[in-house]
């Protein structure tokens, strides 16, 4: 029946004293904030996260090369020489690599459950020169796996044919933006044309047999001019192994088929691979998922968001004691005000409520702006760190929800000691 | 007179303090007290005397330690904390020395206050405290805040809100204590006009015994006891 009335009563209390409300909101206003924040950039990392390990695809399986724990050296880790550590790293030779022959005993092994195998050889980058017009790259040589690892298709032309892998020879598949710089974007013309490569210190020449659309990654910060754009360009994998002079690999992906048990497959494929390690004095090899990675990465999140709830907890009790003392200010300011109001017959409940609503006020004005501040925030967080901005809607509702809650807690025991004031002593009062 | 209804019935009032403590002391001491309706009375007294006390147990503000205290009809000694809010609310008529309008809120909402409590509507309560600032000559300063309002005027808005849900009685304790003799004789002149037009019973506490002589009965109170009951001249002394 009064709501509307102690509404406005609330509100211009609160005009009374603009500085002291502000000022008391400002507990609610910093908590409600951060949690709206760090909500909306979390959530905005977790989805991009989350878009980015599904096109890599979850299912697929990195198996690399790791330094095995020697015992000696554990020891002098002890002692104190850990120092020394990264000067005794050692860097896989062609000795400790996965070499073919053990790849094809692995896909042996396993045909039901491996789809492809993605190996890639990189090379030093370098330009594309046609005529005065150059492209920037990064060459590499890949297995046929790696185009389906990375999920790419080609918008023009061909894959290598066996032909070409088999014979070594010099094809190559490049991106559209290295067309557009070269070909002014005729993929037509750029398909069968034989151009120079410039790779680290090797001048090389490459026939172009198919065309993929360039896709911006998440990691690639900065705005590289369209001209400068580095895009990388596929030759076949014996042919780049042939300019490296190597002949195996330090790691490669397995496309593992849909019904397969990632994890489980995991720790076969490492006991596969150790199999051919067991004597190698060096290296053993180690598995991982990008759905594993998901996992760490979601429950490292998650603890990071615990933290700063924790905080905002912490900011959020502290402005509601705020809250609380400034009710017990107000109310012994307008003690008289109370007096009169009951010698007027407001029963005890009336007056109650009209300060209960006035806590409660000044805590949801402080979660509105503190929501409208922490999605500000969090938006521009999302927009340096380059990724979709999402509010949540339900962290929205939870705080302005708290934020009301911290309202009635704090204010109950101010409202009810104005509401058990003696009216005598309150109309005396000075 | 004995056929006019009874609006206060009080007999052997007793009110004491630090009850059964060596402090202990009595602010009345069995005080017997009738009062009818449309009545214009005043109680005098030096401070200390007990007016105050009174004045509080009439207004059911509060409690008799002894003694039997009945409101237009209605025993108060029966009633519980919540029920003296609904008595105070329909019943009666505060009007203050220091007017105790609420700061920040118009003429217009103070006069609807009591109303409000009462549960009236918003439509019936507005128009109600429009058509009583009208009657004390506010009616141009609806929108005006106490702050605006000069300490006669206050006196007004509050005469106007003592009026709010048309009370038994109007309890005013010093109404012109804080203002100059003009302004407090038109807030007397509204007094009388109260009890002359509308035939409001009135009491008024005061120590000035200029005013008390312009009502009907005057009761002087000493050390918590009526000391002398009598006649006055029911009018302005011109």
């Amino acid at each position: 029946m009064l709501l509307y009335e102690n509404i406005r009563l609330a509100f211009s209390s609160l005009r009374a004293n603009k500085m002291r409300a502000f000022l008391t909101m400002l507990g609610i206003i910093i908590g409600i904030s951060s949690v709206i924040a760090i909500m909306t950039v979390g959530e905005s990392i977790e989805s991009s996260v989350t878009d980015t390990m599904g096109s890599l695809g979850a299912t697929n399986i990195t198996v690399s090369l790791q330094e095995k724990e020697d015992e000696e050296e554990g020891e002098s880790v002890e002692m104190g020489m850990q120092f020394e550590g990264p000067g005794r790293m050692r860097t896989p030779t062609e000795d400790d690599y996965f070499t073919d022959a053990m790849l094809h005993d692995y896909c042996e092994n396993y045909p039901d459950t491996i789809e492809a195998i993605s190996v890639q050889e990189s090379l030093s980058s370098g330009q594309l020169l046609v005529d005065k017009l150059y492209a920037n790259v990064s060459p590499s040589g890949v297995s046929d796996g790696f185009f389906l690892a990375n999920d790419l298709e080609l918008i023009d032309g061909r894959y290598f044919s066996d032909h070409e892998i088999e014979n070594h020879s010099m094809a190559a598949i490049i991106s559209d933006k290295a067309v557009n710089n070269l070909f002014q974007g005729d993929t037509d013309a750029a398909i069968g044309s034989t151009i120079s490569l410039v790779s680290g210190d090797q001048y090389l020449t490459v026939t172009v047999v198919g065309v993929y659309e360039y896709e911006q990654s998440i990691y690639s910060f900065g705005n590289t001019s369209e001209k400068d754009l580095s895009t990388d360009l596929y030759l076949p994998l014996p042919t780049a192994r042939d300019l490296n002079h190597t002949t195996g690999e330090s790691s490669f992906t397995v496309v593992t088929a849909a019904v397969t048990d990632v994890d489980s497959f995991i720790s076969s494929t490492e006991q596969f691979f150790n199999t051919y390690y067991r004597n190698n004095r060096n290296f053993e090899v180690y598995a991982f998922s990008m759905s594993s990675m998901l996992d760490s990465l979601t429950s490292m999140m998650g603890t990071i968001t615990t933290g700063i709830a924790l905080i905002a907890g912490i900011a959020l009790l502290v402005g509601g004691i705020g809250v609380m003392n400034i009710m017990l200010v107000s109310i012994t300011e307008r003690t008289r005000e109370i007096g009169t109001r009951k010698a007027i017959g407001a029963p005890n409940s009336a007056i109650r409520m009209q300060f209960l609503v006035e806590a409660m006020v000044i805590c949801l004005i402080g979660g509105i702006i503190g929501v409208i501040l922490g999605t500000v925030l969090g938006l521009v967080a999302a927009k340096v760190l380059d990724m979709p901005a999402t509010p949540s809607i339900s962290s929205i509702l939870i705080s302005l929800g708290f934020s009301m809650a911290v309202g009635i807690f704090f204010g109950y025991y101010p409202a009810n000691k104005a509401a058990k004031m003696d009216p005598i002593d309150a109309l005396r009062y000075e | 007179m004995e056929e006019r209804r009874k609006m206060i019935e009080m007999t052997g009032i007793v009110k004491k303090y630090f009850i059964d403590t060596p402090n202990e002391l009595a602010a009345l001491n069995g005080v017997d007290l009738t009062v009818h309706e449309g009545e214009f009375l005043a109680v005098v007294g030096a401070s200390g005397s007990g007016k105050s006390t009174l004045m509080n147990i009439i207004g059911t503000l509060d409690r008799p330690t002894e003694g039997h205290y009945t409101l237009d009809g209605v025993d108060t000694n029966a009633a519980k904390d919540s029920e003296l809010s609904s008595i105070r609310n329909q019943k009666v008529g505060f009007v203050f020395q220091t007017y105790n309008l609420i700061a920040r809120t118009s003429a217009l909402m103070n006069v609807e206050l009591p109303m409000l409590y009462g549960g009236m509507s918003r439509k019936e309560r507005n128009e109600r405290a429009e058509e009583l600032l009208r009657m004390v000559g506010m009616e141009e300063r609806m929108k005006h805040r106490p702050e605006e309002l000069s300490g006669g005027q206050k006196q007004r808005v509050a005469i106007a809100r003592a009026m709010g849900n048309d009370p038994s009685i109007i309890l005013a304790d010093e109404p012109t204590g804080a203002l100059d003799s003009s302004t407090g004789r038109m807030v007397m002149d509204l007094f009388h006009q109260l009890h002359d037009e509308k035939g409001k019973t009135i009491i008024l506490i005061t120590h000035s015994p200029e005013l008390a002589e312009e009502t009907e009965r005057i009761i002087t109170l000493k050390d918590g006891a009526v000391i002398s009951e009598r006649e006055g001249s029911g009018h302005a002394v011109v």
